[in-house]
């Protein structure tokens, strides 16, 4: 149980998806306008991320492996997200209207992910088990929801200011993510 | 050669399974969508604005089709697009009514008088918490531009330091005038041939000390309407337009000039 939080604690703080390990980008650039968006996103990739970590879990152990194929690693696990996501989108749009509206927009923009294919290849080279993969999948998209929303707060109030012209939208936004991966490499001290 | 025979399986094995799995998905999840829906959505103007107090077009399509909103609730939509509406939803047309957002200040740089230099956050928002701006007329524009950061349609800008809409490119969709912290933008009839561009509800002499346009409520405009469709209420006038003729007595008589004719505007948009 120890383990399982120091690897949460891990994937949400010290190596954080977005500022350490530079995964998922094109969301956290994307959807950043506004903080509600931002936490759609976010949650839209923790539900994804979760279940994917579990999916590809299972193939890679029972399939994968079992006939020597782990090189087409790659390969398998998008066709397992993407397929994933689209079913998960059908399966909400029928069953839970008010979820599919709640992340509808976000899941197509999730299918082909980096920063989900990142968790699940990093599950398989961190050699975690099942429970271990879905925490994992499930803390990595934590870190991810509180980059985005941090980034997003800040972006409004930036939004405010008048910077210099060359600066204006995108370079800002760089350069403010700059400085909040800055802020969250000191969490890159902390040792358990 | 096993080795490639059996990944080739496999894959073969996963992409046909996923895809089978997905085309059934698609049978047993599917959702009956009202045909309509997505056919009024393509004729609705589609920019999401937000006017019609939906959240977006595809959100008015549906409730169009529900009956909960009319056909004519779009007020960005033309004749040709409500009655293609109709047509779709097989009712009879109802006329759009066209408006179009209009700021209700002239008091631009020059004219209007400051109280203090503002140095802030580049939002009129931000200003006004700081005692209201810093003009000293409580209903000024602002003229740091949210009203133009929120337009849909590109219709607002900042000339002279106060926000002027563009009439050609104004859908009357509203957005400006729930952004607008003043709360001095206002729609008027698509066609509406004069309007006051003055909202300051302080008496004449002290309208007169800090703008040089401002309606200082002389009662002009009022004596002179042959049909009484202006009026003077709160030191400031005001233009009735289920009564307005569009004679343009009011705006002749205006010793400040702050009733404003629009109608080459109309004009050119029509």
């Amino acid at each position: 149980m120890k383990d399982i939080l120091i690897l949460m604690l891990t994937a949400v703080l010290i190596e954080n998806y977005i500022f350490s390990r530079f995964l998922g980008i094109c969301p956290f650039l994307g959807v950043s306008e506004k903080p509600d968006t931002a936490l759609g996103m976010g949650f839209a990739v923790m539900f994804v991320m979760t279940l994917s970590s579990a999916a590809t879990y299972a193939v890679y152990e029972y399939v994968l492996v079992r006939f020597d194929l782990e090189y087409l690693e790659t390969i398998a696990f998008i066709l397992i997200i993407a397929t994933l996501v689209q079913f998960i989108e059908m399966f909400l749009k029928r069953f839970i209207p008010s979820l599919y509206g709640a992340l509808g927009i976000y899941l197509p923009l999730i299918t082909t992910n980096c920063a989900v294919l990142g968790a699940v290849l990093l599950n398989v080279d961190n050699g975690y088990n099942f429970v271990e993969s879905i925490a994992f999948g499930f803390s990595s998209a934590l870190g991810f929801t509180l980059a985005i929303v941090i980034f997003a707060g800040v972006r409004m109030r930036v939004s405010l200011a008048e910077p210099p012209k060359a600066f204006k939208g995108t370079p800002i936004a760089l350069v403010t993510a700059g400085l909040i991966a800055m802020a969250f490499s000191g969490f890159s001290g902390m040792k358990f | 050669m096993t080795n490639i025979l059996m990944a080739l399986l496999w894959f073969a094995l996963f992409g046909g399974a996923f895809g089978l799995l997905l085309a059934i998905a698609s049978k047993a999840f599917h959702v009956k969508v009202d045909e309509r829906i997505p056919e009024i959505c393509d004729v609705l103007p589609g920019a999401n604005c937000g006017g019609c107090g939906y959240a977006g077009c595809a959100a008015l399509a549906e409730a169009i089709v529900k009956g909960e909103a009319k056909i004519s609730a779009c007020v960005v939509a033309d004749n040709e697009c409500v009655g293609k509406i109709a047509e779709i939803m097989g009712c009879p047309t109802e006329a759009a009514v066209r408006k179009r957002a209009q700021v209700m200040c002239s008091g631009s740089k020059d004219r209007a008088k400051k109280k203090y230099i503002y140095n802030g956050a580049n939002d009129c928002i931000a200003a006004t918490r700081l005692g209201g701006g810093d003009k000293l007329c409580p209903n000024g524009c602002i003229g740091l531009g949210t009203c133009t950061e929120v337009c849909s349609f590109g219709a607002l800008n900042i000339v002279d330091g106060i926000a002027k809409v563009d009439d050609a490119l104004c859908t009357g969709c509203g957005q400006c005038i729930t952004a607008c912290p003043k709360n001095i933008i206002r729609l008027v009839p698509f066609d509406a041939p004069y309007r006051v561009a003055c909202m300051s509800v302080d008496k004449g002499p002290v309208t007169k000390s800090y703008c040089e346009v401002g309606c200082i409520s002389c009662r002009i405009c009022e004596k002179n309407c042959p049909v009484g469709a202006v009026t003077v209420n709160d030191f400031v006038a005001s233009i009735d337009y289920e009564k307005c003729t569009g004679c343009g007595i009011c705006a002749d008589k205006c010793p400040r000039k702050i009733i404003h004719c629009d109608q080459s505007v109309i004009a050119n948009a029509n």
